[in-house]
């Protein structure tokens, strides 16, 4: 049997557009004084909130999320089908250590700073084909967790490049229903296009922005040509943490795939800090970042009506500790759903 | 020519012309400033360095005697300062003028010692605490000795 609901190479368009019931999301300290700080809807004191290690801040802030979501929703834990989660630490301990106190089936993903768009990609998937009725897709990032991991102790007093992103702390959680049995003007997913897994050779782990904007270009490329979209089709084409550098290069390589999007391209990773204000370098990054914006920010605005449709690009630098110490390059990749404000519809 | 080799021929020209895009549109590292402030930086460290001898001479420590509770001195506030969580800010501002006196060593050393201290007192602090400064005893020892050698050999 042909895949009905696949279009062109790498997209999905969903039968009935799967609804965003809720959205939550936690922040910490440093977002909670950013440009964005009324969107958030729990914001940590500090960066250790009162548990014994950072690691469990992490996975509080995850579970957090989740619940929160979930009252907004007006749903129970016996409603949901499944959680979808992911974060970047290995073995996805803040998903899977999360998941343990949620008691929900957990279906772990890693697709580094790309998972939110990922899991709620899978999670309308699952609910469009008939596998679930309700699913929570949710992701999680901590500064100092990802920092002990990836790079160098926190207070390790190495100087960091221009070009260098500082990692979100925050988690975010989008509760997605099956469209049907919610009615009236909701976001609702209408397209997932996974992406490619893209290098070109980008070696330095302080520069994310430039090894992931290859793969968010080619996503993003695709996703317009699969569906022979115009370039207009999007209130707002968003990129999950490419930051300053990052979203520059992007801008250029749509344009040279003649996709010229202007100010309806914009970063997470920017949004998300004040860079003249806040000391982030070049922006934002990580899980979290993109998550926060998107279940806070960008919720608020499909709520007020100012937003109609959105392409969310999640990106993800897939590199360990270990491969960047080999010498290896950049692997990175893209996943894009696309959000409409719509009701529910039957779409052939 | 074979089509993989071609292929590979055309990836590579891909990654050259993509090299050549994130080069122009990578923010630059401030080298002038970055080499200024190191220096003054340094310097200033140094100087302190400097005055602490002078000190411990003056307490009456013989000259040639003087350095070793100078360096101490030196730690001891590295490390006060970056427990405090101060010392990160000194060397993202500093940078190599941070790092390349004692103090850097120091830095090194305590950071990843309160780093890994949730992972216990041996597996955690024992193991990790020279994960950073390693390198810099391994090679500063080898070099050492290699310089001891050709002292030995060429006198």
């Amino acid at each position: 049997m042909p895949a009905r609901r696949k279009s062109g190479r790498q997209t999905v368009t969903f039968s009935r557009p799967v609804a965003v019931v809720s959205a939550a999301c936690c922040a910490g300290p440093l977002e909670g004084e950013g440009p964005l700080r009324g969107s958030f809807d729990i914001v940590y004191p500090d960066m250790l909130n009162g548990e014994k290690s950072w690691e469990v801040t992490e996975r509080t802030m995850l579970k957090d999320a989740v619940l929160c979501a979930l009252g907004k929703g007006n749903l129970s834990r016996d409603n949901i089908d499944y959680l979808l989660a992911g974060d970047l630490l290995n073995q996805c301990i803040s998903a899977s250590f999360a998941a343990r106190d949620l008691s929900l089936p957990f279906l772990g993903l890693y697709g580094a700073c790309s998972t939110m768009a990922e899991s709620a990609g899978l999670g309308a998937m699952l609910i469009d084909g008939g596998f679930a009725q309700y699913n929570v897709a949710a992701v999680s990032s901590h500064y100092a967790t990802s920092e002990r991991q990836y790079r160098f102790p926190t207070e390790y007093g190495g100087q960091r490049p221009p070009y260098s992103q500082y990692t979100v702390t925050g988690a975010g959680a989008l509760l997605l229903g099956h469209g049907p049995s919610f009615q009236g003007l909701l976001p609702r997913l209408t397209h997932f296009t996974a992406g490619q897994v893209i290098d070109l050779g980008q070696k330095d782990p302080f520069d994310m922005g430039s090894a992931m904007a290859p793969a968010a270009a080619d996503t993003i490329l695709r996703h317009f040509s699969d569906l022979s979209l115009p370039p207009d089709h999007y209130d707002l084409v968003l990129t999950g943490d490419l930051a300053l550098v990052g979203h520059s290069i992007v801008e250029e390589l749509l344009y040279e795939g003649n996709l010229v999007l202007k100010d309806r391209l914009q970063d997470c990773g920017l949004l998300v800090f004040d860079r003249t204000q806040q000391n982030v370098f070049a922006g934002g990054s990580g899980c979290g970042c993109s998550a926060v914006v998107l279940c806070g920010h960008i919720m608020e605005l499909f709520k007020q009506a100012k937003l109609n449709r959105l392409l969310f690009v999640g990106t993800g630098a897939l590199l360990s500790p270990t491969t960047f110490q080999q010498g290896e390059s950049i692997p990175c990749v893209a996943h894009a759903i696309a959000l409409e404000l719509c009701d529910d519809r039957f779409v052939e | 020519m074979s089509k993989q080799s071609k292929a590979a021929q055309r990836q590579q020209k891909q990654q050259k012309d993509y090299q050549k895009l994130v080069a122009r549109k990578r923010t630059k590292i401030p080298l002038f400033r970055n080499i200024v402030v190191a220096f003054l930086v340094g310097g200033f460290i140094s100087v302190v360095g400097q005055a602490l001898m002078f000190l411990f001479v003056h307490l009456g420590y013989p000259e040639e005697q003087a350095g070793d509770p100078t360096v101490a001195t030196l730690i001891l506030i590295a490390s006060l300062l970056t427990g405090l969580g101060v010392w990160d800010v000194i060397g993202q501002f500093a940078g190599a003028g941070a790092g390349v006196p004692v103090t850097g060593f120091a830095n090194s050393i305590v950071s990843s010692a309160l780093e890994f201290k949730r992972e216990g007192l041996v597996l955690g602090v024992g193991a990790r605490m020279f994960q950073l400064a390693g390198p810099i005893i391994v090679y500063g020892a080898v070099t050492a000795f290699v310089v001891g050698v050709a002292h030995a050999v060429f006198r």
